[in-house]
């Protein structure tokens, strides 16, 4: 759009927002009650802003853990098949193979609340009571040493808990390639081929695929 | 079948095609003929569609691709994920044309499943440090200003499975996570404005309503920037891969926060944390250390054709297809080079060339039927080169799964065959 064109409409926008409704129009958007926005307002943040009531321990968790996700993230949170694997691999991080779950790699235990109250267990999302997902975080933080075994888990608690990989994150430094005018000519001595994808032969056969011209 | 006009003579069309697909041998030569011919002569046979009618204007409501382009598909990477629910699929870059992606091959990632939304059930909540909460119906969505934008919508995870090495033979499947259409709707700030932002109000959470309740925050300064509030796509509604009835658009960020089934918009004073920019879209570095927040998508180009999906058919004059695109803005230069990188010329970019938009470059190419080495590099308006998968191996080792924009490489060996390598 051009800039006076832009400038038009911005105008003839704020112009039709600002003027004041009149008695019969239909207003656009309507103030929710604060009962109907608690209905969707599940979010919790790593401050613990958004955590509600109710408790849990790991104890607790167990039996509810191991009816309701351990078909899918193994009995330990090792992970049944390629399910994800929630629990493990501290300290893996700098390994050739890192072990990315929620006690290596997570900065902050309420988004394990979180997560699971809106997501899992997956396929039935929001089934779990707020006591049922705070002794089920606190079974996958205490299974891997994080939290003892009888530690109380609550919105006071929760977000006190301090994760193993709570430093683990940087802000975004890129641009991090080196910038500048590109080379054009005789840019390197000896271009080497050093990978080819018909070797490693993991690409989906697709009969219905041509290969056309 | 009720008799209507013409229909007698539609069934004759029918009779005579099926004649020929019985008549075997015989019949299957007839139809060559006509149809596989790839050499340009005119055939002897008049062919059954320039004699016979075609299909009337009442069968196909909503039409449907030739049968002959079938292969132009979405298609996935079954290993990838443990269920079709949580997973992605690709778009069919090395068949399409132009900049705009259609809408039925538009790739998709659910991390929920694809959810069927009754529009008229659908309400969009936005509350938080706000002056006045509003929720509103799609209909009231449709009553406020509007507007119609070009963006691409890009995958963090596009070319993820190449950090380790050359992994996929397919141009669709290294880097077909993206596509690009013409949204219409609400900018994100008309809808704070309408509501009042208080003076801490410094982030935004914005949720989904699938099974998933996909949650994303981001700076106030992208909402009030050019966030996007789209219930249309290239025309028609959303599809309900794509969030119908109404999405977020993040233009130029990973496709991750263009949050898809959108019903709510929350206003608060820090970033969330949420498990899909922690656990999630977080580049892991070798220190273990990983970069949080990672949102822009930097410069990336592919070409399209010739393509591992395609074979250069002997030596000759041909044309280069190919796409590049930005989050940071404009494509300024696209260069390509024909031996792997020593040498580079720059191929003339195809308007429209639009901000955070798929942006198309052709070039002539003379093939000699020798090996050659085609890539592209794509230059950003703010200088920025689009780097080699060594360069950002050097600054993030092999382990970051997201934001691979790396130079992407094909081989075309004697036979006009082409593959998926990387070069050193
Ligand atoms: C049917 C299989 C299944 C069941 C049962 C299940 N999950 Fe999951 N879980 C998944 C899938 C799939 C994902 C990844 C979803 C995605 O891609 O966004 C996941 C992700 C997770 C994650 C995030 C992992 C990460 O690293 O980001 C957590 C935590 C989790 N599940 C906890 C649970 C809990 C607790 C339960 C039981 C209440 C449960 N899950 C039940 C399949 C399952």
């Amino acid at each position: 759009m051009s800039k006076s064109r832009e400038l038009l409409f911005a105008t003839a926008f704020v112009a039709a927002l600002a003027a004041p409704v009149l008695a019969g129009e239909r207003p656009i958007g309507r103030v929710p009650t604060p009962e109907e926005i608690a209905r969707w307002d599940i979010d919790a943040r790593p401050d613990g802003l958004g955590l509600p009531p109710g408790r849990g321990t790991a104890r607790e968790g167990e039996e509810i853990y191991l009816a309701r996700c351990a078909s899918c993230h193994g009995e330990f949170g090792e992970a049944v098949g390629r399910w994800p694997q929630l629990v493990g691999g501290q300290g893996s991080l700098t390994w050739d193979e890192p072990i990315k779950t929620v006690t290596s790699y997570w900065p902050y235990a309420p988004t394990v609340f979180d997560y699971i109250k809106r997501a899992m267990p997956f396929g039935d999302a929001q089934s779990l009571t707020d006591d049922e997902v705070y002794a089920i975080t606190a079974f996958l933080l205490a299974s891997d040493g994080i939290i003892p075994e009888d530690f109380v888990v609550d919105a006071e608690s929760l977000p006190k808990i301090v994760m193993p990989n709570a430093d683990g994150f940087i802000d975004d430094p890129r641009p991090d390639v080196p910038g500048g005018e590109p080379c054009m000519k005789d840019c390197v001595a000896e271009v080497v081929i050093v990978g080819h994808a018909r070797k490693i032969g993991v690409t989906p056969e697709d009969k219905a695929r041509p290969v056309t011209d | 079948m009720k008799e209507k006009n013409g229909e007698p003579l539609r069934r004759a069309a029918l009779d005579r095609r099926t004649l020929l697909a019985a008549g075997g041998a015989a019949g299957a030569a007839l139809a060559g003929k006509v149809a596989g011919a790839s050499e340009a002569t005119i055939p002897e046979e008049l062919p059954d569609w320039s004699r016979y009618l075609g299909p009337g204007v009442d069968d196909e409501p909503y039409g449907k691709p030739s049968k002959y382009e079938a292969h132009v598909i979405r298609r996935t990477v079954e290993w990838l994920t443990a269920s079709t629910e949580s997973s992605i699929n690709f778009t069919p870059l090395p068949w399409l044309n132009g900049i705009i992606t259609p809408n039925g091959v538009f790739f998709e990632r659910h991390h929920g499943g694809r959810a069927e939304i009754d529009p008229s059930a659908h309400r969009l909540l936005i509350h938080g440090l706000v002056e006045k909460p509003l929720v509103y119906t799609m209909e009231d969505l449709k009553r406020l200003p509007c507007e119609d934008r070009i963006w691409f919508i890009e995958c963090a995870a596009n070319g993820g499975m190449e950090w380790r090495g050359a992994q996929l033979d397919g141009c669709q499947y290294v880097r077909g996570m993206i596509g690009c259409a013409q949204w219409t709707g609400v900018r994100l700030k008309t809808l704070l404005e309408r509501s009042g932002l208080k003076p801490n109000a410094k982030w935004v959470l914005a949720e989904g309503a699938d099974a998933s309740a996909l949650t994303r925050s981001f700076p106030i300064e992208k909402a009030l920037d050019d966030a996007f509030v789209a219930y249309a796509q290239n025309g028609e509604a959303l599809r309900p891969g794509q969030g119908y009835p109404v999405r977020l658009i993040l233009p130029g960020w990973e496709a991750n926060m263009s949050v898809k089934w959108l019903r709510r918009i929350e206003v608060g004073d820090a970033p969330w944390y949420t498990r899909w920019e922690t656990s999630k879209y977080t580049d892991l570095l070798p220190t273990g250390k990983a970069y949080k927040f990672t949102w822009v998508q930097e410069a990336n180009s592919v070409v399209t054709w010739p393509a591992p999906e395609h074979k250069v058919d002997g030596p000759g004059q041909y044309t280069i297809r190919g796409l590049a695109w930005s989050g940071r803005g404009r494509i300024v230069r696209v260069d390509l080079t024909f031996d792997g990188g020593k040498n580079w010329v720059t191929a003339p970019l195809e308007e429209p060339i639009l901000p955070k938009a798929l942006t198309r470059f052709y070039y002539p190419w003379r093939w000699d039927g020798s090996t050659t080495i085609i890539a592209s590099r794509a230059i950003d308006e703010t200088g920025y080169v689009q780097p080699t998968i060594a360069q950002l191996r050097n600054a993030r080792g092999r382990n970051s799964i997201y934001h691979n924009n790396a130079i992407v490489t094909w081989l075309v060996n004697a036979s006009g065959e082409v593959e998926n390598v990387q070069v050193a």
